[in-house]
């Protein structure tokens, strides 16, 4: 009899654990940190437009699953195959998973944590809490999860201010011209934004600027990144670099555990060491390490896709941004449009869309068969919006 | 009994494509498969309350636009994660180049 611990549960143990117990395992071991049942966490940052509700319980069925929240372990005794919990239980394995996602990035200069973050439940709870209307917040990073907050924030009456180290918004991992659309929504809602900015330090509603200005805000909010929860790994012996290694089946360095999702960084079959920070990502490494824990042999070759919501505008995003790649792009009718990268052999690489709410997915879902196919893509098919992908596509098949 | 209700002509929705029709404060999908038949289920997603007139209609599938759960478009059932309750189903008649659902 096979016993699966899962440590964290979040959307990557969540969907290890069902898939293990669909496919019929009798003892499978769900712990989860938090003293509550698991939580869609985009909808933290994207709450419903019309209701702002942004506690989304996750929908599955526990069935059949031992479930242990609001406890974490605190060591891994790799010889006596156990996971030593921090109120004292020992937890035997015979597969364990690690999944225990990432933590955000505290701003360096802001060691005494005035900033507030979002990652959990209780987080968004604390800012939201503080989001009133006619006030102002500071918005510290302008990436991704930056601008979403900024867009929820100025949608509940805020007046934002985002700062932002980099030259540019979203300069990791969305194309620069999408970055632009983005960032002129933003701006028509009356977001302000400064680039290169360097903040001296964070104080009680107020931060300042290395050049000595003070900009003061009933609210002010971090969202520099993530950083993976590796200190149970580490402890425990298990490489660690950016992430907790594991090979393309989602093996660590001990081949009895298993890492997966914002914790884990993989050796994709496409693009080698790679920690991926995205919603399906940690779905589709979950339901992967289930089959890889039943001893399946293959390799997780899921590509990267993403959504992202500002105000009305979607974006869309599959494969890696390269901004080094030559590009078509094709424009939609309802003003929205797609960008495709394609190598020198005209082979597609990646794709982004942006547009009116959901409008890009169907193409973006395409996109991402094309290059997961190898498909060569002339730029001029790829920019001529009267040619459907689905037709590239079954001249590809 | 439902009421048979006009929802499109047939040359309205192409092969493997998908029409939007709304009908009495609530949203519909009209699908025409590649072997021409049609099919009528939900228009919202059963997980998240998202319009599924973006998603991509493939291999006897449409998919959620938004968090890509699959629902089988002949039958309304969810076959992938996130959504785990099935969309109804609504008969269809064709009739003289128009489509017809029960509702």
């Amino acid at each position: 009899m096979t016993h699966h611990v899962i440590i964290g549960a979040g959307e990557a143990g969540l969907r290890a654990a069902a898939a293990l117990r669909d496919a019929g395992e009798r003892h499978v071991t769900l712990v989860g940190g938090e003293h509550m049942p698991s939580y869609d966490r985009p909808a933290l940052s994207k709450p419903d437009g019309e209701t702002g509700l942004f506690h989304r319980p996750i929908a599955v069925d526990l069935a059949g699953l031992e479930v242990v929240l609001g406890r974490t372990a605190k060591g891994i005794d790799r010889e006596t195959k156990a996971v030593i919990l921090t109120t004292g239980e020992r937890l035997a394995y015979d597969r364990l998973l690690l999944a225990t996602g990432a933590r955000p990035r505290r701003l360096a200069c802001d060691p005494a944590g005035h900033a507030l973050m979002l990652r959990t439940l209780g987080d968004a709870e604390a800012i939201y809490g503080k989001a009133d209307a006619g006030g102002s917040a500071i918005l510290v990073g302008a990436g991704l999860i930056g601008l979403e907050l900024a867009a929820e924030l100025t949608r509940r009456g805020m007046t934002v201010r985002v700062l932002e180290a980099g030259p540019r918004a979203l300069g990791r991992g969305v194309p620069a011209e999408i970055a632009d659309v983005i960032v002129s929504r933003h701006r028509r809602s009356g977001v302000t934004f400064d680039f290169d900015v360097r903040i001296e330090r964070v104080e009680h509603k107020s931060v300042v600027l290395a050049d000595g200005a003070r900009i003061e805000a009933d609210l002010v909010v971090a969202a520099v990144g993530i950083e993976p929860e590796v200190g149970l790994a580490v402890s425990a012996g298990l490489a660690c670099a950016n992430g907790i290694e594991v090979n393309s089946r989602l093996v660590t360095s001990d081949p009895s555990i298993f890492a997966a999702g914002d914790c884990a960084v993989i050796d994709h079959p496409r693009y080698g060491r790679t920690r991926f920070e995205t919603w399906r990502n940690a779905c589709d490494q979950g339901a992967h390490a289930a089959k890889a824990m039943l001893g399946e042999a293959a390799s997780f070759e899921t590509l990267p896709w993403f959504w992202s919501d500002h105000f009305d505008l979607g974006l869309q995003a599959v494969g890696l941004h390269d901004p080094s790649r030559r590009s078509a792009r094709r424009d939609l009718a309802d003003g929205g449009w797609l960008r495709f990268e394609l190598d020198e052999n005209h082979v597609l690489q990646a794709a982004a869309g942006i547009g009116p709410g959901t409008s890009v997915a169907r193409d973006i879902r395409l996109a991402e068969k094309l290059i997961e196919r190898g498909a060569f893509c002339a730029p001029e098919a790829l920019a001529d919006p009267g040619l459907g992908l689905k037709s590239l596509l079954k001249v590809a098949a | 009994m439902g009421t048979w209700t006009r929802a499109c002509a047939t040359d309205d929705v192409e092969l493997e494509d998908l029409l939007r029709f709304d009908h009495g404060g609530r949203s519909f999908l009209v699908i025409r498969s590649p072997e021409d038949e049609f099919f009528c289920i939900d228009g919202i997603c059963t997980h998240e309350r998202v319009h599924l007139a973006d998603g991509l209609v493939m291999d006897g599938i449409i998919e959620c636009p938004k968090h890509n759960a699959h629902f089988d478009y002949k039958t309304g059932e969810a076959t992938r994660a996130p959504a785990c309750i099935n969309l109804k189903s609504w008969p269809v008649k064709v009739e003289n180049g128009d489509v017809f659902v029960e509702i």
